[in-house]
């Protein structure tokens, strides 16, 4: 009944291509935005239950924004240009770790030359997104040879990416600024002067982060360059016959997929973590991201934080429910049983809808459209 | 001399390392071959089976069983467990997911690893359990030409027997027996496999359970190697670049590709890695695989990708 | 800024803040993050089983520590950093007054958490890992690095070498190999060997084994055509009893390798059978087996069936648990008797620890003679202690065979000092200032 565009009349035809041409889209947008931005701080600010404490901020929050941040960036080249891609990680890290430099100051020595190259430490925006820019750089390197192996043996092949980088920032010291032990400290979170310390800080930046880059990525799909992605992805060599470039449109989803992944890392490894060592980026974070967008549904942003809030935040919720109930039973029983549930619905979920939560969504709206009315 | 000796210490080494790693690749091929489904489960299988031998012979020994009667009953017990897992996966997970495209099959499996990881962990425990079925002391053959000899794992050369008489048995199931022949006309097209009336849940099933028999010898291989521990479910990691080398859809090419992984990935590690730092051997066999596919984009001996608009 | 802004709003808008409701129980809450799944399970079970049941020991013996009843709840890690973080996150606020410390057992959860605690005060008690210059107090308030770092250890380590071999000047010329988990944990070391490797003139090669490590044949060969005089092994889980294996299948002779007291527990040894007698590994001050503790452990926690995991019980790493949460357990006690017999903050827990003397009397005293030098924290000093010793597994069990070492403080306190004076910088600490502590 109130899902209706009945009566919304576009007059212009930028009216027509809004990114939300609903009405009632663009106000659930406005108030998500509204509650994320100014009620959830505020909550915080007042102790107010569920925020009461940094737990749900800290913990749920914040690595669910940078996650999805990186599942949208995993969605732009797995989702809309059907190139699978297992080393995400990697490109994590090398978000992580640049930023990291950058944020520290780098110094290359150039004996042969007798000089140096020295760029004193940069303020954290511009290392973030520095880091993002060699992650695409990089992300364009490995995208490489997507233009001549395709499908599983091109997933299988980006593994290469994510066990080089795992390597690499284990073993050049320059990396790390020498430290002994290889694990590295965020340096201090100053944006504009503004030092990031608590946990609402902490979440409003991830938050600016990741909502500047959803509209980002929204527009760039629904736009020239998305819609060479995916002709690329529905049948590569009908689009080259149309006359797309696949060394274009797949370079380019690598880029901007690597950039955003990276730029998720450094925000995993400077406001979430603090210190961190190349396990933070394994394979594991590699799979992790892949189920998210599967889960949450290729080809939609909507979907990448649907799938980022089901593969984070479920294992954790089941996590505690026994404790919550007061059921005795051991930690080493519920971790097991969460993993059985986890795998259980996610073999449920594929069944029941194969194109994930963003499918079931795009249903559900189609219904509600249509209530109480079954056609 | 020496080093000639060395190097052949490490390549034949690495041979033999590279088929314990076709083993667990083995179950991949079988199962993509069959039903285009990417089986990431393969890692969980592995462990599902080990676990199931180990604790089911270190039971039967400990009320007194003779050790051949217990190994026995201990494989067989491993085997149900195995063909349970298949009946299970098949009817349902991949049963309802009939028709649906590679990836979110592929999806499906990583549910079933999560299943088969806590489940298997659940029943049989998650701390290590020695397994013993063959001798993993060495052999320093050639001690008269090269000083020291050169040595080879027993354990290794167990394995490459192992690997051998499985592809063997496997080229001749799949080329001589009725339901070998159906097999590969389900790998073809589902839908005309079925319209000359070979059910697919069965062939899906009989797959499955092949894949999970693959799983229980590498777990006997692996499980004597480490001991059977919750760790062997890395091993996929390691098959992986074998797999690709040798082509997803080819069983002797899993071999193959397992002895080009095992010995390049040794020498590597060995002869480069002094030189930057160690720890190579992961991305070596990853990039290495990496550039046979820049020639070959389907593997030394996959099936070659035809595609039409 | 945000706040007044934030609090304005709050004032404006006329609601009034919601305390979270103060509980009044006299109750002590502990947080035990563990992994009792995962790839380290084998390991991670052992310790959990011994920390836990510790404080059920002090619960059902002494009704608790000085009648404040322990509280606490495990959270399972799998050893990875996100999920550490989230359980910290999850647990540092329980309980009346919080958490009280920290123990995560993982080098990379616990340099996570290291940034975190100041934040939080909440102390970190990490018993023989984490990192090695958080021995500094003035620089590392929050963290106890007890009893010993991989430095400590490393130079433990070769100073045995030296003594099997009749001298340190017989080290000149030798080799000796690092086999290393290639993580945080495993690089550790490295520095310590390398500055022993320059004092006494032995050639040092670290050889990393990637994580897991259930691949490490091209490692072992490389050892048999290097053949080093010893190796040192730190590796960690399944790690450890594939490097024993490799050993024996390259016939590498087992007497001639030494873990780090984490590479030296059954679990790294059993899996191997017989091919790990001889082994020998660093003994972080106590052995396994059963002590005086162990009775009173018989009597009021296995017999009556509230143990944690009692087929693990006197195992070496149990034994760690129990000294893990022996430590904490006399922080706090030690903390009481400054601010009173109730629960206590994470703050005040810090001063316990940093107050805290461990006498041979009150070790004796504890049930734990013969498991642990007498060790004292000052502001400066928080590892209270650093010597070790050697043991080695008969095939049956681990032996003892050495006395204690006293690690080189000549040659690690100032890297200590240098490395920690860097952290300090990198974050922008003022060091405390120890002489005007109290």
């Amino acid at each position: 009944m109130l899902y209706r565009e009945a009566g919304q009349f576009k007059t212009t035809y930028a009216a027509d291509m809004a990114v939300f041409p609903i009405r009632q889209d663009r106000m659930a947008l406005y108030l998500l935005l509204a509650v994320a931005f100014i009620g959830v701080p505020l909550f915080a600010q007042l102790h107010i239950w569920p925020f009461g404490g940094d737990y749900l901020i800290r913990a749920i929050l914040v690595p669910f924004l940078i996650l999805a941040l990186a599942a949208i960036g995993v969605n732009i080249l797995v989702g809309y240009c059907g190139q699978i891609s297992l080393g995400s990680g990697a490109f994590m890290a090398i978000g992580a770790y640049s930023a990291y430099k950058f944020g520290t100051g780098v110094h290359i020595p150039l004996e042969w030359l007798g000089s140096e190259i020295s760029i004193p430490p940069l303020p954290l925006v511009a290392s973030i997104l520095l880091g993002g820019l060699m992650a695409a750089f990089v992300g364009v390197l490995f995208g490489i040879p997507s233009l001549r192996i395709k499908g599983l043996y091109l997933a299988v092949a980006t593994l290469a990416a994510q066990f080089f980088f795992d390597w690499v920032f284990l073993r050049v010291k320059w990396f790390t600024n020498y430290t002994p032990s290889g694990s590295v400290n965020a340096p201090e979170l100053s944006f504009f002067g503004w030092i990031v310390h608590t946990s609402t800080e902490r979440y409003l930046l991830c938050l600016a982060f990741v909502t500047i880059f959803a509209f980002l990525a929204k527009n760039l799909v629904r736009g020239n360059l998305g819609r060479q992605w995916m002709a690329i992805r529905d049948m590569d060599i009908a689009a080259e016959l149309m006359g797309i470039r696949p060394l274009y449109a797949k370079l380019t989803a690598f880029a901007v997929s690597s950039f955003m992944v990276g730029v998720a890392g450094a925000l995993w490894a400077f406001i979430y973590l603090g210190s961190w060592e190349p396990l933070a980026f394994s394979i594991d974070r590699s799979f992790q991201l892949l189920f998210m967008v599967i889960i949450g549904g290729l080809g939609s942003i909507l979907g990448s934080f649907l799938g980022a809030a089901f593969i984070l935040i479920l294992p954790i919720l089941l996590d505690q429910v026994p404790h919550a109930l007061g059921i005795p039973i051991s930690v080493e029983t519920v971790s097991l049983l969460v993993f059985i549930i986890t795998g259980m619905l996610i073999c449920y979920l594929l069944i029941v809808e194969p194109h994930g939560f963003a499918r079931l969504w795009s249903i559900t709206k189609e219904k509600l459209r249509l209530w109480p009315y079954p056609y | 001399m020496i080093v000639v000796g060395q190097v052949l210490e490490v390549l034949i080494g690495g041979l033999l390392a590279g088929v314990l790693y076709s083993l667990v690749a083995l179950g991949f091929v079988l199962i993509y071959k069959a039903s285009g489904v990417f089986n990431f489960a393969q890692g969980a299988m592995v462990l599902l089976a080990g676990l199931a031998l180990v604790r089911s012979l270190d039971f039967m020994v400990a009320r007194g069983a003779p050790t051949w009667a217990a190994i026995a009953l201990g494989l067989l017990f491993a085997a149900v467990i195995m063909a349970i897992c298949a009946w299970i996966v098949e009817r349902y997970v991949l049963g309802p997911l009939v028709n649906q495209d590679g990836l979110t099959l592929f999806m499906s499996t990583i549910g079933v690893t999560f299943i088969l990881e806590g489940a298997s962990q659940m029943i049989f425990g998650s701390d290590v359990y020695p397994l013993r079925l063959f001798p993993t002391d060495a052999w320093f053959v050639a001690e008269g030409l090269f000083p020291g000899g050169i040595l080879v794992n027993k354990l290794d050369v167990w394995g490459g027997l192992i690997a051998g008489t499985l592809v063997a048995g496997l080229a001749i199931f799949f080329q001589n027996t009725k339901t070998g022949r159906a097999l590969r006309a389900v790998a073809d097209d589902h839908a005309a496999a079925q319209s000359v009336g070979i059910p697919i849940s069965w062939i899906w099933f009989v797959v499955w359970l092949v894949a999970g028999l693959v799983a229980l010898v590498a777990a006997t291989v692996w499980g004597t190697k480490l001991g059977v521990q919750f760790s062997i479910t890395f091993l996929a990691l390691k098959a992986l670049p074998v797999l690709i080398i040798g082509g997803f859809t080819s069983v002797p090419g899993a071999i193959v590709g397992g002895l080009i992984v095992g010995s390049g990935e040794k020498l590597a590690e060995v002869y480069l890695g002094q030189h930057i730092g160690g720890g190579i051997e992961y991305w070596f066999a990853y990039v290495l695989a990496l550039a046979v596919l820049l020639v070959r984009p389907q593997g030394l001996f996959g099936e070659r990708i035809i595609e039409r608009i | 800024m945000l706040r007044t802004t934030l609090g304005l709003a709050a004032a404006a808008l006329g609601i009034s803040a919601i305390a979270e409701p103060a509980m009044a129980q006299n109750e002590q809450f502990l947080p035990a993050l563990v992994y009792r799944t995962g790839p380290y399970a084998p390991n991670g079970i052992p310790f959990a089983n011994g920390v836990a049941d510790y404080w059920t020991l002090i619960n059902e013996r002494d009704g608790g520590i000085n009648g404040v009843k322990i509280v606490f709840e495990e959270c399972e890690t799998g050893y990875a950093t996100d999920k550490g973080v989230e359980c910290y996150e999850r647990l540092k606020g329980k309980g009346p007054t919080g958490a009280g410390y920290f123990s995560p057992l993982s080098t990379g959860i616990t340099f996570a958490l290291t940034e975190k605690v100041p934040g939080d005060k909440i102390p970190l008690l990490t018993m023989g890992y984490g990192r090695s210059e958080s021995k500094d107090g003035s620089v590392f308030p929050w963290n106890f690095i007890a009893v010993g770092s991989y430095w400590t250890a490393a130079d433990v380590a070769i100073q045995h070498v030296a003594k099997e071999l009749g001298g340190f000047d017989k080290l000149k010329g030798k080799k000796v190999s690092l086999v290393y988990h290639d993580s945080p944990y495993g690089k550790e070391p490295i520095p310590a060997l390398e500055a022993r490797a320059k004092k006494d003139g032995f050639d040092f090669k670290a050889i990393p084994v990637t994580h897991p490590g259930v691949e490490q044949k091209s490692q072992w060969l490389a050892i048999r055509q290097d053949r080093p005089d010893y190796v040192l092994l730190w590796g960690w889980g399944v790690m450890n009893s594939t490097a024993i294996k490799e050993a024996a299948a390259v016939a590498y002779p087992r007497e001639k390798m030494i873990g780090v007291w984490w590479s030296g527990a059954e679990p790294d040894v059993t899996p191997a059978g017989d091919q790990s007698t001889g082994y020998k590994a660093l003994l972080l001050q106590h052995p396994g087996g059963k002590f005086k503790v162990h009775e009173d452990m018989d009597k009021f926690v296995i017999s009556k069936d509230k143990s944690a995991g009692k087929d693990t019980f006197g195992q070496v790493l149990y034994n760690r648990g129990l000294i893990n949460s022996m430590l904490g357990v006399e922080g706090i006690r030690t903390a009481q008797k400054k601010f009173g017999n109730k629960p206590m903050t994470g703050e005040q827990v810090r001063w316990g620890f940093e107050n805290l003397e461990l006498s041979a009397d009150r070790i004796k005293e504890l049930g734990f003679e013969g498991m642990l030098k007498p060790i004292k924290f000052t502001c400066q000093d928080h590892q209270g202690a650093d010597e070790a010793r050697v043991h080695q597994w008969d095939g049956k069990a681990w032996k003892i065979i050495s006395d204690y070492y006293k690690a080189d403080l000549s040659l690690l306190d100032p890297m200590v000092k240098e490395t920690a004076a860097k952290y300090a910088a990198e974050k922008k600490i003022t060091p405390r200032d120890c002489s005007k502590e109290s």
